[in-house]
């Protein structure tokens, strides 16, 4: 597991799972904060796929930068109080947890956009790649253009 | 000296995950896949059809960006993370 803090952003890239519940209870003790949202990204199952799991590869170091940057964006673009995002990587398997954002606001507006924000651009930014293994063999997943629209909804604001 | 690292569905492709390349002057990123086209017929593929972001020092970069020696460049596809 590789770690990056500071004050109010936590980033990690790690194989293990995590606790939705724990990152939730640690925003809410931060002071002066009126809104939570936490984002849960889970690996999901197709029905004409069987889907035995999915495998995430990255680029060690860079990845860790790039959440980094992208929730210190977060912070300043919607004033919020904390960032918290896990990210896993490894062999995943359907109804797997992969990622969690999570982040604490004055108010629910700031929370909302800010969340979602930072997951626009995690799937569009990071050094990330799914691969999947099916029962007839693996294929590596495509990027989606409405992943690429969402994310460029943000530079027009 | 530069160090090249491949990522995802482009590692799996050219069956290696990074490349040094020795670098005597400076050079552009599109500068850099134009060399890479000649280095085996696995890279002439993928470097000239595939459409591959880069990294230098692990950072984004668009295709103008100058690489010198001892930088780390990454070639990889869209990623698909989240």
């Amino acid at each position: 597991m590789t770690e990056k803090q500071s004050a109010a952003i936590t980033v990690k890239v790690q194989t293990e799972d995590f606790s939705q519940e724990l990152i939730y209870k640690q925003l809410a003790a931060i002071p002066y904060c009126g809104a939570i949202v936490t984002f849960v990204g889970l690996v999901r199952d197709h029905p004409e796929l069987e889907l035995k799991a999915l495998e995430l590869e990255h680029y060690p170091g860079m990845t860790e930068h790039c959440l980094y940057s992208i929730a210190e964006e977060a912070v300043q673009r919607f004033s919020l109080k904390a960032v918290q995002i896990v990210h896993r990587v490894g062999y995943l398997t359907p109804e797997q947890q992969i990622v969690v954002v999570g982040v604490a606001a004055g108010h629910r507006s700031d929370a909302f956009a800010g969340a979602e924000f930072i997951m626009d651009y995690l799937k569009t930014q990071v050094p990330i790649w799914k691969k999947q293994h099916d029962t007839s063999g693996t294929l590596w997943v495509e990027a989606k253009t409405s992943d690429q629209q969402q994310y460029n909804r943000w530079s027009k604001c | 000296m530069i160090k090249i690292l491949f990522f995802g569905a482009l590692r799996e492709r050219l069956q290696q995950d990074s490349l040094n390349l020795p670098l005597t002057t400076s050079c552009s990123v599109e500068e850099l896949q134009h060399k890479l086209c000649f280095h085996s017929p696995a890279f002439t593929e993928s470097f000239t059809s595939a459409n591959l972001l880069c990294a230098v020092n692990q950072k984004l970069t668009k295709k103008d960006q100058m690489i010198q020696s001892g930088d780390e460049v990454a070639f990889f596809p869209p990623v698909t993370g989240g």
